[in-house]
């Protein structure tokens, strides 16, 4: 109540005021909020949220299933990686939900291409001057008071939301340190062709002069670095807080290629999500009620664990949503299965569902926007794709 | 679009690093880059040294004033940077009521607009316009090897980069001997190897036997600018050399180099063997000019080149090859780059040399066509341990991976090379980048940590700290 009584006086010095009162509201009566937090590198799935009831998956995931004895129970099938607490606390209140077996359009194995069909909301790759998000923001029902406006976080606007519709931008000072996975994958590229670089950056690594170390919590990364993350999560949910602040928001993790170490390193990695979604909760405050927060990843990673305790480039993975305005407490979609006739191309999780139907049930249930405009500004050929009603509520 | 390995590998040596234009625009290597042999931009837009020195001396007119006056509210910070031996600065309060109203309202110290001025018109001017950049390499190896450092007081600070412009850049394809006659007579070097202050002890300014001679920039021009280090002068020889320059100074009112009679050693000296009695300048010209026609010298020049451009520790038979085209020719410059460009052994395909910071940066932001602000620029390279013209000695920086190659610097390249690819990494494609730099030299290992990186950042980051990026 105290929002609707906040915006009203928002709009008592506008002439326009009471004009667009009635359809200011006419997504269900509020006013809702929409973050997306892409994961850079490709979160595994069956390590975050891992189908610990599947008869196969002790078998399929050799070292890495051992996840299953800290795992939190979510349902029959699934847990919940034990570095998401709060996501845990979120789930069990229903303001949390997971889709499982999910994926963009895109089909091969790059970060870069897979980043940009997730992002651009094209079912091809090539097209990265423009991101769904900001595409959202011009097909909004008109006639709201206040206009619905987007933040990019981070020291470059995500692709997801960057385009024609102007955007905010804001990042926290400590964004520039380098990623600590930077210099463990220098190391693997001088080890192959130039012994000198390797040695002094071996000594560098060694005698603590570059961070290059995954698991250490107190390591100063960039968006990696879970205090980072959680920064991040603070500023934009300041932001969006107030009255005539953003309404939607994309921020983007880096980080999450575990070819090496997987379980520590998501350990830390899926910590920092949670405690930024934490952070979102506390800091929107009562806004936190209409708010939907999406969590998606460009693709999922084998189903197999490889040589180095990881595992390489896959395709379905997880998408978590987490807010007062989700209908909460379930993991949503078709199960595919562990056995080696159900994996994609005989190593990667199938996907049953495609992330498009998840944010245009979102956009339409959220914000109004008709099925037309999503099909073709924002989801550019997607007609198939039917949204997925009902996430939200 | 890519070029021919040949093409690649006259940006990265002899150049400053692929830019949009890229190698393919590149068709006769070795025509591409005498064509570049022509002197470089002058920059005649900014400021020479006389309107420089004309500047320092009111700003530090202003500060003895304020410094005079008795209520003035002085700024310790800035106590510091003036000048010291400034002569009887408590006589005579100087409009105290003026110079009491503190310091935003007198002239303001030079140097910072000065240098930010320079470093824009060379970072977004003469080092990314070239498609290679060799005249402009040729600058900083000859403005490194005639060094002086800013660092050292206000004046060399505020001059360094009209030294580059007025003595360097005119005659880096001329003759040795006027290259290096028009170093040791700027101001920037008189007063950075402290000429300036040096006394001939039976000259008329030292009859009350009071002061005497500096020996500082004559043993320096026989050590570093000419003979070398083993270069066969004897203390001897630099006393002497130090007599012969006594009164090449600074005139104080036209801001230019000026020959003071009164401080002059007169009589003969000799130098290397030879005596010279030519009066007043003409003796130290002479001298000068034998010193640049002096074998040891054309020995000593054509390795540093050699190293520079080639390898640390360069191929003797190249070095023999620029030491011969530097006697044969009488010091012309222009005839021993070419030397150096038609040796087989420039071409050797595996890159050796460490790009030094400065390298480095400049080639990442002709790579990336990003402009940084100027004070970031001069803040990155401090950070990468090459503050722009702040050399540690007047031997300049140094030319060998040993001293480039290391945790710390690695560790700042790292940030920069970051933080430069946060910045570029909406526009630019790390595939498609390293196939335009590198071509046909991409390495199949660093083709795939790029095509593996999680990030377009990451991607970046990885290419600008690559083999191929790091070496040339």
């Amino acid at each position: 109540m105290s929002i609707h009584r906040r915006h009203l006086l928002g709009l008592m010095g506008s002439s326009a005021a009471f004009g667009a009162f009635g359809t200011a509201h006419a997504a269900g009566g509020r006013d809702p909020r929409f973050v997306t937090i892409i994961l850079r590198g490709a979160l595994d799935g069956l390590s975050a949220v891992p189908p610990v009831g599947d008869p196969d998956f002790e078998r399929v995931r050799g070292d890495l299933a051992t996840i299953k004895a800290d795992a939190v129970s979510l349902n029959d099938l699934f847990a919940l990686n034990p570095a998401m607490p709060q996501f845990a606390r979120l789930y069990k209140a229903g303001q949390g939900a997971v889709v499982h077996a999910v994926a963009s359009p895109y089909r091969e194995r790059s970060h870069f291409d897979g980043q940009d069909v997730l992002e651009s909301g094209h079912e091809k790759t090539g097209y990265t001057r423009s991101g769904w998000m900001n595409r959202l923001l011009t097909v909004m029902p008109k006639g709201r008071a206040i206009p619905i406006k987007g933040l990019g976080v981070g020291a470059t606007t995500p692709l997801v939301m960057r385009g024609e519709a102007e955007v905010l931008g804001w990042a926290p000072s400590s964004l520039a340190p380098v990623d600590p996975d930077l210099p463990l994958r220098l190391m693997a590229l001088y080890e192959q062709s130039d012994p000198l670089l390797l040695k002094v950056l071996t000594e560098g690594i060694e005698t603590g002069k570059i961070a290059a170390n995954m698991t250490q919590t107190n390591a100063r990364g960039g968006s990696a670095d879970p205090a980072v993350m959680v920064q991040m999560a603070q500023g934009a949910a300041n932001l969006m807080a107030q009255a005539e602040g953003p309404r939607m928001a994309a921020l983007a993790f880096d980080g999450w290629d575990t070819h090496t170490q997987e379980l520590p390193r998501l350990a830390r990695l899926l910590g920092g999500l949670d405690q930024a979604i934490a952070a979102f909760e506390t800091t929107l405050g009562p806004v936190w009620q209409d708010t939907t927060i999406l969590v998606v990843t460009e693709f999922g990673r084998t189903v197999n664990i490889n040589g180095t305790k990881g595992t390489d480039h896959g395709t379905g993975t997880v998408a978590f949503l987490a807010g007062g305005a989700v209908k909460g407490g379930r993991v949503i979609g078709n199960w595919p299965g562990l056995k080696d006739a159900q994996l994609y191309e005989g190593r990667d999780l199938m996907p049953t569902t495609d992330l498009r139907a998840v944010i245009k049930g979102i956009a339409a249930d959220q914000f109004g926007v008709s099925g037309a405009a999503l099909s073709s500004t924002v989801f550019p050929g997607s007609e198939p794709i039917a949204p997925m009603k009902g996430l939200t509520a | 679009m890519e070029g021919s390995l040949q093409a690649h590998m006259a940006l990265n040596r002899f150049g400053l690093g692929a830019s949009k234009a890229g190698a393919a625009s590149i068709k006769d290597v070795k025509a591409a880059l005498k064509a570049e042999m022509v002197v470089p931009d002058l920059l005649t837009h900014l400021p020479s040294s006389p309107q420089l020195l004309d500047a320092l001396y009111a700003y530090q007119a202003a500060r003895k004033d304020n410094r005079s006056a008795p209520e003035a509210s002085r700024d310790m910070s800035m106590t510091d940077m003036a000048p010291k031996a400034a002569g009887a600065s408590n006589m005579a309060p100087v409009k105290p009521k003026k110079a009491a109203k503190s310091a935003p309202e007198g002239p303001e110290n030079p140097r910072r607009q000065i240098f930010i001025d320079e470093v824009a018109a060379r970072y977004d001017g003469t080092l990314r316009a070239p498609i290679i950049g060799f005249n402009e390499r040729l600058v900083v190896f000859w403005a490194n090897h005639f060094a002086v450092a800013a660092n050292r007081s206000l004046p060399v600070g505020v001059l360094a980069g009209a030294y580059e412009r007025e003595a360097i850049r005119p005659r880096i394809f001329g003759n040795f001997a006027d290259l290096l006659v028009a170093a040791e007579s700027h101001p920037a070097m008189l007063i950075y190897l402290d000429n300036q202050q040096s006394i001939g002890p039976n000259s008329r300014a030292n009859r009350k036997g009071a002061r005497g001679l500096n020996e500082n920039l004559a043993r320096e021009i026989l050590e570093l600018h000419t003979l070398g280090v083993n270069g066969g002068y004897a203390q001897s020889d630099v006393t002497s050399f130090a007599k012969v320059i006594t009164g090449w100074g600074v005139d104080r009112k036209s801001g230019q180099f000026g020959f003071n009679a009164n401080q002059h050693e007169p009589g003969p000296q000799t130098v290397m063997g030879k005596t010279y009695d030519q009066p007043g300048q003409a003796q130290g010209t002479a001298v000068l000019r034998d010193l640049a026609g002096h074998p040891a010298t054309a020995k000593h020049i054509a390795y540093k080149l050699a190293r520079h451009f080639v390898a640390d520790t360069p191929p003797p038979s190249l070095v023999s090859k620029l030491e011969k085209s530097f006697a044969e020719s009488g010091g012309n410059l222009t005839a021993v780059y070419a030397a150096l460009i038609d040796a087989p052994e420039s071409w050797a395909p595996q890159p050796t040399k460490i790009r030094s910071p400065q390298e480095h940066m400049i080639a990442m932001l002709r790579a990336s066509d990003t402009n940084m602000r100027p004070a970031a620029i001069v803040a990155s390279l401090k950070a990468m341990g090459q503050p722009l013209w702040e050399p540690p000695g007047p031997n300049g920086f140094a030319d060998t991976a040993d001293v480039w190659a290391s945790p710390e610097g690695l560790s700042t390249r790292l940030e920069v090379a970051n933080s430069l690819s946060i910045n570029v990494a909406e526009r630019l494609d790390a595939r498609e980048l390293s196939q335009s730099l590198f071509g046909a030299a991409l390495s199949e290992s660093t083709r795939t940590a790029i095509a593996r990186a999680e990030s377009r950042t990451q991607g970046l980051a990885i290419l600008f700290m690559s083999p191929e990026f790091m070496r040339r």
